[in-house]
Parts: structure tokens; sequence; C-alpha cells
């Protein structure tokens, strides 16, 4: 199947105010792989993410998803591909209950009800929150809700993840198990984070962002090897490589 | 925990409406009976002229055997009512003032029509706002959402209200944190000059506006096309009919009949 892949060609974009934040970026990214998106604050990290679910529109530039061009005309079809987690879950949990915010998105893709209910629990089982269907979500801990967000996305069976700051906020142990539950999954995965040790962690691969343009893109072990690289990109070593 | 948080967390619906569980009597009836039954209340309780106390005084029972019945906690309503309370004692506290004309002899004490129609305000306010409380806290705010969905009511208004409780949470908690960051550097200073305020308030509106873009952006990644769909199925049973015909036809009989009057009247009657 060819829904996996992630390919994004020259892609420039400017806000309204003028400011430039992505400058001619390029990538491709297939089937399965998990790569990571780094870069110092304000390097264009989001607003490549929001091109990749169809929250913004290439200003410059092609954004292909699958079988799909990103165009206004066919951005339903690529945001049915792709799941995208925000960085604050409170943005993304908004319906009174956890069941009725994982069931949010199949109901609008108008499922039957007893298919929204299996993939409901289904979705709640892997991230380990069934037990809190119940619950509105503002009520729960940050590591749930970044479970339940994540499971809100899962519900839609997506083929490609895309994640911003998904451990930011979390305590050492959600974000250990947040990090168990990602490694498990298949799907294609592209996380935008500063957590590089999560991105050891999880992804093969790594893209290096600074000043809208792919500053770096190879494997993640040689990326985070080269201190000169780093440097100029406002990142440091993962922890867990300082002193080697 | 500031001020602001304290007074927003007694004043919203928290612990109202998550305390309770779904099951009990109250809870079980559909929420379009109960939502139809309080507005068929509401609009006996405020149709009362304002010296016929008496009338209005058997309505009173639909908001006790309500909290009888289901667990409502009696006091978070008492609180709530409390904290609203201003509000209607401003309407009337001028009453007694400017209406001094007496109405009524209590023994040696006569008994103006302020008075009393103060009073009148003051118990229609207890009756309705209780009654509205009521609502909400036997089967939670979603619930009376979901029955004015079902009521036809148009999707925008239902939505609205869906955000604005979720959200509201979530908006105190930033302005307390904007407020206490603001008074660790106002040290001796107390209270805020209008200017800081202005410019606080104009900045939680402009974060609320980003974030409800950000929301919105949530939403239509997962294909959100204006209707909010709830996957609650509502059925309506003979029960919850019951309950709409038997509690509005007992409002309208209070209505009608002033019934404390013909009690006291029978009563006298009886004992010359």
């Amino acid at each position: 199947m060819s829904h996996h892949i992630v390919e994004v060609r020259d892609l420039e974009y400017s806000y309204p105010d003028g400011t430039c934040a992505l400058n001619g970026v390029s990538f491709r990214i297939t089937h399965g792989e998990s790569v990571g998106l780094v870069g110092a604050n304000g390097a264009g990290k989001s607003t490549l993410l929001q091109h990749l679910s169809g929250c913004l529109f290439p200003a410059g530039g092609t954004v292909r998803i699958g079988d799909f061009p990103l165009t206004r005309e066919n951005v339903h079809d690529v945001r049915r591909h792709v799941g995208m987690i925000f960085q604050d879950p409170d943005d993304q949990l908004f319906m009174p209950t956890v069941f009725d915010d994982v069931a949010f998105g199949p109901l609008n893709l108008g499922m039957p009800k007893d298919e929204v209910e299996a993939r409901v629990m289904d979705a709640l089982n892997v991230v380990g929150a069934a037990h809190l269907m119940n619950r509105p979500p503002y009520k729960v801990s940050g590591g749930e809700k970044r479970a339940v967000a994540i499971a809100t996305v899962l519900s839609m069976a997506p083929d490609i993840l895309v994640l911003d700051e998904p451990s930011a906020g979390l305590d050492p142990r959600s974000r250990r198990s947040l990090i168990g539950l990602l490694g498990n999954f298949s799907h294609t995965k592209i996380i935008a984070t500063h957590d590089l040790d999560l991105v050891m962690d999880l992804c093969e691969r790594t893209l290096v962002i600074h000043n809208g343009r792919i500053a770096a893109d190879g494997p993640t072990m040689e990326i985070f090897g080269n201190e000169a690289l780093l440097e100029a990109n406002h990142l440091e070593k993962p922890l867990r490589m300082q002193g080697f | 925990m500031t001020k602001v948080e304290t007074a927003l967390g007694s004043m919203s619906m928290n612990g109202l409406d998550h305390g309770v569980t779904r099951d009990t009597l109250t809870g079980s009836i559909d929420p379009r009976a109960r939502l139809i039954t309080t507005m068929v209340f509401i609009i006996v309780a405020t149709s009362f002229g304002k010296y016929d106390i008496l009338g209005l005084l058997p309505l009173v029972i639909y908001p006790m055997v309500l909290m009888a019945l289901g667990t409502v906690p009696v006091r978070s309503i008492a609180k709530k009512l409390l904290y609203v309370s201003p509000l209607a004692i401003f309407i009337g506290i001028f009453n007694p003032l400017f209406d001094s004309r007496i109405l009524v002899h209590l023994g040696p004490v006569g008994i103006s029509g302020g008075w009393i129609s103060f009073a009148t305000i003051m118990l229609k306010f207890v009756l309705t706002v209780s009654a509205a409380l009521i609502l909400v806290a036997s089967g939670g705010f979603d619930a009376v959402c979901q029955a004015l969905a079902r009521l036809k009511v148009p999707n925008v208004f239902v939505s609205q209200l869906m955000f604005m409780h979720r959200y509201i949470y979530v908006m105190t908690d930033q302005a307390s944190r904007m407020v206490r960051a603001h008074s660790l550097r106002s040290f001796r200073r107390s209270g805020m000059s209008l200017r800081v305020f202005g410019s606080l308030i104009g900045q939680l509106l402009l974060r609320t506006l980003d974030r409800a873009q950000r929301i919105h952006t949530a939403m239509v990644s997962r294909g959100f096309t204006g209707e909010i769909p709830l996957m609650r199925e509502l059925r309506l049973a003979g029960r919850d009919a019951a309950f709409v015909v038997s509690w509005s036809a007992l409002f309208i009989l209070v209505r009608l009949y002033n019934i404390p009057l013909w009690i006291g009247s029978t009563l006298m009657g009886v004992l010359s």
C-alpha cells in the first residue's frame, strides 16, 4: 500500500504577517518509518506538522500523503489517513467524556454504532485507558490525557501518526510508558520534539530543521553523533550520549 | 488557590454534575423529559404576580422532592444559590423603599407591599435557579445539551453550551495563573490597577482565541463538519411521559388555584 508515504517537495509557507516559516523543505518518508523532527524553537516544526494534517496549505511546493496530493478538495481524505496528536491534550480533548471524545472521529466518518463502539474500546485498551471511559477528560492526569489523546486518533485507524511534542509535561514514568506505547505501533510516525532521548528510543531516522529548511536528514545515531551539526542547530547531544 | 480560582470553582458546575451517579431515580428519567418539566416549572414560577407569595409556596415541593429522590447534594446547591443571590437581592432590595403601602397585618405588625414583592422575587429566584441546578446535577450537563439537540435547538447553540462547560475550567486555570503571576511580582501593592487589569483581560481574550483556533483545528482534523455526534441513545418511555405530565399538571394546578389559601380557609371553616 502506498497510503503510508509522506512526500514533501520544496514546501514553502509564510504566515500572513510575513514571517517566512518554511523555505523549501523536501523529504520523503516511506511506509512504517519512524522519523524524529528536531530543531530550535521557531525553526518551523509545528508549521510543517500542520501541513501534514491539512491544517495549513502549501504556499509553494507540494505535500503528498499516500495517494493524495494535499489540496483543499481532498483535505478530508488526507485527514482520514493522518492522525495528528497535539502538544496540549486540552486542545484535543473537547468532548464531555473520554468515550465521546474517542468516538468523535469514527462517528464523523459515518460508521455504524457497533463499529464505533468496538473501535473506541479497542483504542482505549491499546493505550490502557479503558477504565477512564466515563470520566470527563479534564479530570484525568496529564499522562492519562496524553494516552486518551492518542486513543482519539487511533480510533480512526490512521496510517500515519503525527505527534507534536508528545513527551512535554509528562513525568518520567508516564514518558517511559508513552515511549513503550509508541514503540509498539507499526504506523508511519513523525515525531516533532525537543526530547532527543525519545527520538533515540523511537526513531531510526531524524530530520533536523533550521530556519525553515532541512539542515540534515539521516540515521538518528549519525546525526546525534555530529556535535558541530547539533551546535549549529541549537541542539545538544541526548543526555544518554553525553560523556561519550 | 487564588481568589479567582475559589470564586470560579464554586460558581461553576464543578462537583455538581460530576459527583452524580446517573442511575438515580431522577437521573434515569430521559433528559428531554426533565428539561421540559424544568421549563414548565420555571415559566409557571415566574408567571405569578408580584404579591402572590402565598400561591407560589407550593411549588417548593418540586425541588424538594427531586433533591430527596436523587443524590443531588443539597449543600452544594444551597451554596451556589448563595453565590448568585446578590443579583436577585439587588433587583428587589429597593422595593420596600418605593412601595411602602401596608398590605398585610400580622397582628400589630404591618407588612408593606414592597417587602412582600421582595420576598416573592427571592422565592422565585430560589425556585427557578435551584430547579435549573437540579436539572444539571441529576444527569450531567452533557445530558442537558443532548436533550436540547434532540429538541431541535440549533446546533450552534448546543455546541456553544457544551464547549463553554468544557473549557470554563481551562480558562479559569489560565486566569488564575495570570493573576498569580501578577501577585507574585506586585509585592505589597494590593489589588490591580485598571491598566494592568485591562491588559490581563486582553491577554486572556487573545489566549482564548488562540486556543479556540487550536481546538477547531483538532476538530476538523477528526472530521468535524458542524455537528457534534454523541452516541448515547435516548429513548422516551412511559415513565418519562408520566414524569412530564404529572409534574406539569401539578404546576398548573398550583398556578390556577391558590392552594395555601384554600387549605387555610377550609381549616378556618372547620375550626369556626
